[in-house]
């Protein structure tokens, strides 16, 4: 039985963003893979370095001819093939999920990770319309994970608290950065990785949701800075607070 | 048709559900508004929500506790029950963690298009909707021609409805009972603030720059106690163990949107702000110059917190607030 693991490139969350129409400015942004996805990935790698997992860990991507930089990344970090989804127009999370579901069956997946939100497109919904589609069990937001034979068991989190978790394979789990910190690839890992099989295929163009419109909505600030002794600051800060409460 | 899954704490409808409710009754589409209740032990919820709603399916069986396969199934059939061939139709759920784990799960099971954490709704000749992007810094408007659409609605983007006169009918949902596969145990709940996050008009929020447990619990605790506001965390204070992860704002937390935002020790990274930056005010105090809050924040102190915030604490107190 094999894992697979969903890996995005997102724009770097820490440099400003530049929109163009509908898509992003490429040319002026660095991408990387997207943080909580890091975690699953890791995730998969210790759970098989520590016996926990078997077989092999096929990493999955969707995006553009860009997104490929990533799924080599992932093979340089640890995963044995990559598969490339490719689509250069708006696709939802229950668009790729269909196509995720499809190659979970027939690569013989058993155990779904990918991050417990996407910071591209806020969106949560990937790993739980996977797990629908494939009628099995999703546990959200892990932050502890282990695999006895065919059994999940952990804690993750919830609205207001966290519980703890116990299922049967198969199943989707994402993931948060509480979880171990993602490794670094070496020099040797990422020539190794050239090596190893990278699939294309495309994005089928059955799309329920189109994009109209996309702007900035970074709000406008005042941008006023408060100076003096504490005490003179504190004076400040309460005035402002007063106006603002009533 | 419009099916609301009710939220509740097993005594009450929560809030973000009455929200559900208004945008109901705002979504420019004619039918009638049924509120579906799952759980255990729920019947007098069932009284409560009949005021809100034509019509109470409610599910009472230890078997319809939160689950999100569960949920999903029972409510995808009760949405295949209501729906009229393409006629206009729409299942609102939460736009809380819980809801959004569940909520694309029917739409995968009605193979429907899924309308995300929104803000906004309208029906013209198909469905169009807007939601936040790129760590809440873009907005996306989004259309779909499917008659049916299910959504999960951003909390806070609607206010809660008020109730009717008119008191809906309440009959059981007619469900089978639905196996689950994931069995929880040792809940803990950590809320610890005494006054909810989502209610707050006020939130501070400390960040790893505090130092320390005690200083958070001494400087936000302290603050947020005299203002009578939320208390929220950064992920590397909720990280370092500081804070329960129920008070973490931002990406991999909750999303606020108060009258201020009060951001003490916090670097402004942008997976924090995400959960925040819709707030009407920002105020940040941080003693390093460069720290990225200052970019988004509307009154900005380069200073030292455990100076400045006893000092503001001390004028409350005096004066007031």
């Amino acid at each position: 039985m094999n894992t697979l693991v969903i890996v995005r490139q997102v724009p770097d969350p820490a440099a400003p963003l530049h929109l163009e129409g509908l898509q992003m400015q490429e040319e002026r942004l660095n991408f990387v893979m997207d943080g909580l996805d890091e975690y699953a990935l890791e995730t998969a790698l210790r759970l098989r370095e520590t016996g926990q997992l078997h077989g092999e860990i096929i990493t999955i991507g969707m995006g553009n001819a860009r997104q490929e930089e990533t799924l080599r990344l992932a093979l340089a970090l640890g995963a044995d093939r990559a598969i490339h989804i490719r689509h250069n127009t708006y696709a939802d999370a229950m668009d790729l999920s269909r196509v995720i579901a499809r190659i979970a069956h027939e690569e013989n997946v058993s155990l779904i990770l990918t991050g417990g939100s996407q910071s591209d497109s806020d969106s949560q919904a990937l790993g739980a319309a996977t797990a629908a589609r494939l009628g099995w069990s999703q546990v959200t937001w892990v932050t502890t994970l282990n695999l006895n034979e065919q059994t999940l068991t952990g804690r993750h989190s919830t609205e207001q608290g966290n519980e703890a978790f116990a299922l049967e394979l198969p199943a989707v789990i994402t993931t948060q950065p509480v979880l171990d910190e993602p490794r670094y690839p070496t020099l040797p890992n990422i020539i190794k990785a050239r090596k190893k099989e990278f699939r294309t295929e495309e994005l089928d163009s059955n799309r329920y949701v189109t994009l109209l419109h996309a702007e900035p909505v970074i709000k406008e600030r005042q941008k006023q800075n408060l100076t003096g002794q504490p005490a003179e600051i504190a004076t400040q800060l309460a005035t402002i607070l007063r106006e603002k409460i009533l | 048709m419009k099916l609301i899954v009710a939220e509740h704490d097993g005594k009450s409808l929560s809030t973000a559900t009455l929200s559900l409710v208004n945008a109901a009754r705002q979504s420019s589409i004619d039918g009638e508004i049924t509120l579906l209740i799952l759980g255990h032990g729920i019947t007098e919820i069932a009284h409560e929500a009949a005021r809100y709603a034509d019509r109470v399916l409610i599910a009472d069986h230890p078997e319809f506790t939160y689950d999100p396969a569960v949920w999903s199934t029972a409510a995808a059939q009760i949405a295949r029950q209501l729906t009229q061939e393409g006629q206009p139709a729409l299942v609102l759920i939460s736009g809380g963690r819980q809801g959004r784990e569940y909520a694309p799960r029917i739409a995968a099971l009605l193979d429907a298009p899924y309308l995300e954490d929104i803000i906004a709704l309208t029906y013209k000749k198909g469905w169009e909707a807007q939601r936040f992007v790129y760590l809440g810094r873009v907005l996306h408007t989004l259309q779909t021609d499917a008659p049916l659409v299910i959504t999960s609605i951003k909390s806070g983007a609607f206010s809660a409805a008020e109730p009717l006169k008119n008191i809906g009918g309440i009959r059981p949902a007619g469900l089978e009972p639905i196996r689950r596969r994931v069995r929880m145990s040792d809940i803990q709940s950590e809320q610890r603030g005494k006054v909810a996050l989502s209610d707050a008009k006020i939130v501070v929020t400390g960040g790893r720059g505090l130092g320390s447990a005690d200083k958070f619990e001494h400087l936000v605790g302290g603050l947020a106690e005299v203002l009578g506001a939320g208390i929220g965390a950064t992920r590397g204070a909720v990280h370092a163990g500081w804070r329960p992860y129920a008070e973490q704002i931002g990406q991999t937390g909750k999303t606020v949107e108060p009258a201020v935002y009060i951001a003490l020790g916090a670097s402004g990274a942008v997976q924090h702000m995400s959960g925040a930056n819709k707030s009407d005010c920002i105020i940040a105090i941080n003693k390093d110059p460069h720290a990225p809050i200052f970019e988004l924040a509307d009154y900005s102190v380069v200073g030292d917190v455990t100076e400045v915030v006893p000092a503001l604490i001390e004028v409350l107190k005096e004066k007031g607030c």
